[in-house]
């Protein structure tokens, strides 16, 4: 095996600029290096994010801007869902490590969805900087994530919520990837959001129970027709299935209790 | 690129991707972090990259260029044991030995960042370490009696040239 061309910018103008489609990503290093490791993965070109100065939390009025390189145990203290769905990403070496950038652009795993903070971040309504074909861009995370892999995520940012909840499946072992967890925020405006992660492919939004949200019971009934269940090593999708509508019930009974 | 490790700086040679783990082992012989999983999961090499533990296995070693490391040989020398390494010592805390340079280093990590002898919490620092004899209960005794401040600071635990070696079984029959 050739050793990959190694890519190691020192500013977030120069990651842009070295970035295209194809270049493997290493933030924190926490997913690709052990794949690179076993040799599941053979890279031409590697790019190491660490040192290109995208990492730290900002704060301007509402609004929070998290860097790509940010570590996982940064966000433990942000407001709910994300800071208690990021308590709950692997062990504490590992959120020291892992990246925000990293967690939401993970590839899906051979044995689970991965990908933790991506259901917390859409029930905020995050929207995402990132750098690629067609030149830098801003947008929904829910458009970002079907594209992740060939675009460079720069910072992720969202509106502190005026309430916010999260409902995970206990993990089995503090390494396992999100079995089934939702997300609920309500923003300043009112509007509620429901996500929810640990399904096939990346996380998603609820719409069918979002549109129910002040009914908790109807929005549990409605939330199993807006998902597609993963069925892996963690859980069966029936399990899967039969569980979303107690996690919402859950999230959304957290949500009224926090407003 | 340049890596302190234990306090001595080393110009390192191995390729930019390599992960810190193998440039402790195979380049410098530093052999106390294990190669275990090598994926993250095991906890087995572990060591601190400033004050913080971090897993060896995950660090290309790139993005290392300055740091300071400690590995367990750094913690303590064999006449002068650290608090944590004291109290593994005296617990019992140590069976195989395989995951034992990872739990010390995280336990170490866990009481300079003001961990207490709550098992709740140590449980919750030590989750990402795997001991495969399964001798968690002396682990947790040994973290919380160190994060209790019932082990002295420094500890000679081995005999000097000449001298014979104490034999002293805590709980075992006269």
């Amino acid at each position: 095996m050739t050793a990959p061309d190694v890519l190691q910018p020192y500013s977030p103008e120069e990651a842009v600029s070295l970035f295209e489609a194809g270049v493997t990503v290493i933030g924190g290093g926490t997913i690709v290096v052990p794949d690179l490791t076993s040799g599941r993965l053979r890279p031409e070109r590697a790019m190491l994010l660490a040192g290109a100065g995208l990492t730290g939390i900002t704060r301007d009025g509402p609004r929070i801007t998290i860097g790509a390189t940010t570590p996982v145990s940064e966000l433990v203290s942000l407001p709910a869902p994300v800071g208690p769905c990021a308590a709950n990403v692997a062990d504490v070496e590992i959120r020291a490590q892992g990246t925000i950038g990293g967690n939401l652009c993970a590839g899906e795993g051979i044995e689970a969805p991965r990908g933790d903070l991506q259901g917390a971040l859409l029930a905020l309504g995050a929207t995402v900087r990132s750098a690629g074909a067609g030149g830098e861009k801003t947008e929904p995370l829910e458009d970002f994530l079907p594209q992740r892999k060939d675009r460079l995520l720069l910072d992720v940012s969202f509106e502190e919520p005026s309430a916010g909840a999260f409902a995970p499946l206990i993990r089995p072992h503090t390494h396992d990837y999100t079995t089934l967890a939702v997300s609920a925020a309500r923003a300043a405006d009112g509007t509620v959001r429901l996500a929810v992660g640990g399904v096939a492919g990346h996380a998603v939004r609820l719409p069918g129970a979002e549109a129910k949200a002040s009914d908790v019971e109807a929005a549990a009934d409605a939330a199993s027709a807006d998902a597609a269940f993963a069925d892996d090593a963690l859980a069966s999708a029936w399990y899967r299935e039969r569980t979303l509508p107690v996690l919402v019930r859950r999230a959304l009974t957290q949500l009224q209790e926090d407003s | 690129m340049n890596l302190t490790v234990n306090g001595v700086q080393h110009t390192i040679e191995s390729a930019p991707l390599t992960p810190l783990l193998h440039v402790l082992r195979e380049e410098l012989g530093i052999t106390s972090p294990k190669a275990g999983c090598q994926q993250g999961g095991c906890g087995s090499c572990t060591v601190l990259v400033g004050d913080a533990p971090r897993r060896a296995c995950l660090l290309p070693v790139a993005t290392l260029d300055g740091a300071e490391v400690t590995t367990l040989e750094g913690l303590g020398t064999a006449d002068a044991l650290s608090p944590i390494q004291t109290a593994f010592h005296e617990h019992y805390a140590a069976q195989c030995g395989f995951c034992t340079s990872g739990m010390v280093i995280a336990a170490h990590g866990y009481l300079e960042s003001g961990g207490t002898p709550e098992r709740e919490s140590i449980q919750t620092a030590l989750a990402g370490h795997v001991c495969r004899c399964t001798g968690y209960v002396k682990i947790i005794n040994a973290v919380a009696a160190a994060a209790g401040g019932e082990i002295e600071a420094t500890q000679r635990w081995l005999p000097q040239p000449g001298e014979e070696a104490p034999i002293e079984i805590p709980g075992a029959p006269a």
